[in-house]
């Protein structure tokens, strides 16, 4: 069995990728996201971010209470291109038809 | 994803108490400056940076890559720089997700036709192998175009995408094995001192530098200030989206020429794009990194009408980025006037990013004492002054800026 431990199933991160940003030198979540690009997938950081956050301070690098969230991006929730623009998506195809 | 990783921290935590070159900021243009004037054997090279890597501008851009301008500089320019990012993995070791996929420009107008025309016609003088073509024939090269209304496109396939972020991790990691000194979270408060000793003020401590360049991007009016250098370019807020990963499907960039829309798909499958909100443009200096709703309606609005099978796609994320404008359309390069071993590299217009391993190379050669490129000429600082030779001679207006 792999003993590669998913911490952002969106972006494919491991644990070992978080350690290996923090023996490179960063440490704080804004830099750790781009450096390994965890939460920039569709959960926007809602699965990976309490995780990362623990591995950081597991690494020793941060005290857990020093450790701020990355800035919150719009929209919200993943929204449809077609409900921004002020149309209906597509119609979804009938059977049969 | 991960970038590949390195045992040695990029960004020094004790500031030198003396450098030959100060460069203040650590974006792209920065970090390749002092990554070239390490290769060149310039000693004692330190780059100091108020954020982390990646905060500011060369963090939020659209990564695009391309060859088709207006001028001949930028033409000449970018098919260098197009070459260097292709190497960059080999010779940097790092992945910038870098695919040649094209640009796709459309044109609504016969007025943006006709420059599209001539546009091509000296892009294929330049050896660039931009063509024409109608735009029901664009739906070969993207089939899920609605091309009605358009009156012409051009598309060159060797233009190409990057990612953006490793592109900096790159730079930093080859710097710093170099000797370059990098400091991030150092911003400089204050400048004293002139050419030989110029005294740059940290919370870290003073930092003795022989000569300082400015390439802070949009920041650097008020970066310059601090040595007493009024520059005349300004920011403007330019936003941008991603949509969720989807499956690989567009090749080329597409933007429509009068409106600043772009989007292309990365090698990360999703979406990313922006739009000109011609209401960023009033004369506000002051940097704003806020989203706006009006963004995501005008660019929804704008990705549906040109290709409406994206309506069901939907959009995780958006953020925004300052375009680092000047007056006449080119960048302000060079000694800064009458001020003596304080040079500046700004007023990149929104294309700094794509231009920076070129213009980095010569900036670096430059300073290390070789004939300068061309473009110091062309671009150089004092064209604005009273006394210097007027912005005319900034050559000729590129009008390719998109976004």
């Amino acid at each position: 069995m792999s003993r590669k431990v998913i911490l952002c199933r969106c972006e494919d991160v491991t644990l070992a990728d978080i350690q290996h940003a923090v023996a490179a030198g960063y440490a704080d979540l804004e830099e750790i996201k781009r450096y390994t690009g965890f939460g920039t997938g569709p959960c926007q950081g809602k699965e990976c971010l309490r995780e990362v956050a623990l591995a950081i301070a597991a690494a020793g690098a941060r005290q857990p209470e020093t450790i701020a969230p990355f800035t919150t991006r719009p929209p919200l929730v993943p929204t449809e291109l077609g409900l921004l623009a002020g149309r209906a998506a597509p119609a979804k195809r009938r059977a049969g038809t | 994803m991960a970038a590949q990783v390195t045992k040695s921290r990029p960004t020094g935590a004790s500031l030198p108490a003396d450098a030959e070159i100060a460069i203040i900021g650590a974006g792209v243009m920065g970090l390749a400056l002092a990554y070239n004037l390490a290769l060149l054997g310039v000693k004692r090279v330190v780059v100091l940076d108020g954020h982390y890597l990646a905060w500011g501008a060369s963090g939020r851009n659209g990564g695009g890559v391309r060859q088709q301008w207006s001028t001949e500089m930028n033409i000449r320019l970018m098919q260098e720089s197009v070459e260097l990012c292709a190497g960059f993995a080999r010779e940097l070791g790092i992945n910038v997700w870098m695919r040649r996929g094209g640009y796709l420009f459309l044109a609504r107008t016969a007025a943006a036709r006709a420059r599209l025309e001539k546009n091509v016609a000296l892009q294929n003088r330049c050896d660039v192998p931009t063509r024409l073509v109608r735009p029901e024939d664009a739906r070969a090269i993207v089939p899920e175009l609605d091309v009605e209304g358009f009156e012409a496109a051009c598309y060159n396939a060797t233009d190409g995408i990057v990612f953006p972020w490793p592109f900096l991790w790159g730079y930093a990691r080859a710097a710093g094995r170099r000797g370059v000194s990098i400091h991030t979270g150092t911003p400089v408060t204050a400048i004293e001192g002139a050419a030989g000793a110029f005294l740059l003020h940290t919370p870290k401590g003073i930092l003795r530098a022989a000569r300082v360049v400015c390439a802070s991007g949009a920041w650097s009016p008020e970066v310059s200030r601090l040595a007493g250098v009024a520059l005349p370019d300004w920011p403007v807020r330019h936003e941008i989206l991603s949509t969720e990963p989807l499956k690989p499907f567009l090749k080329p960039m597409v933007s429509v020429i009068e409106s600043g829309l772009y989007f292309s798909q990365s090698l990360r499958g999703e979406l990313v794009g922006g739009i000109s909100m011609p209401e960023e443009r009033g004369g506000a200096r002051q940097i704003r990194l806020t989203s706006s709703l009006a963004f995501l309606q005008t660019m929804a609005r704008a990705m549906t009408e040109i290709m409406p099978v994206l309506a069901a796609v939907k959009v995780v994320r958006q953020w925004a980025g300052p375009y680092d404008m000047s007056p006449d359309g080119n960048p302000i390069v060079g000694e800064a006037p009458d001020r003596p071993g304080f040079y500046v590299c700004c007023g990149f217009q929104g294309h700094g990013f794509m231009m920076a391993p070129v213009v980095a190379r010569y900036y670096a050669r430059a300073l290390a004492g070789e004939t300068p490129h061309a473009f110091f000429e062309a671009w150089r600082a004092d064209r604005f002054t009273r006394s210097g030779p007027g912005p005319a001679s900034g050559g000729e207006r590129e009008t390719m800026i998109i976004g």
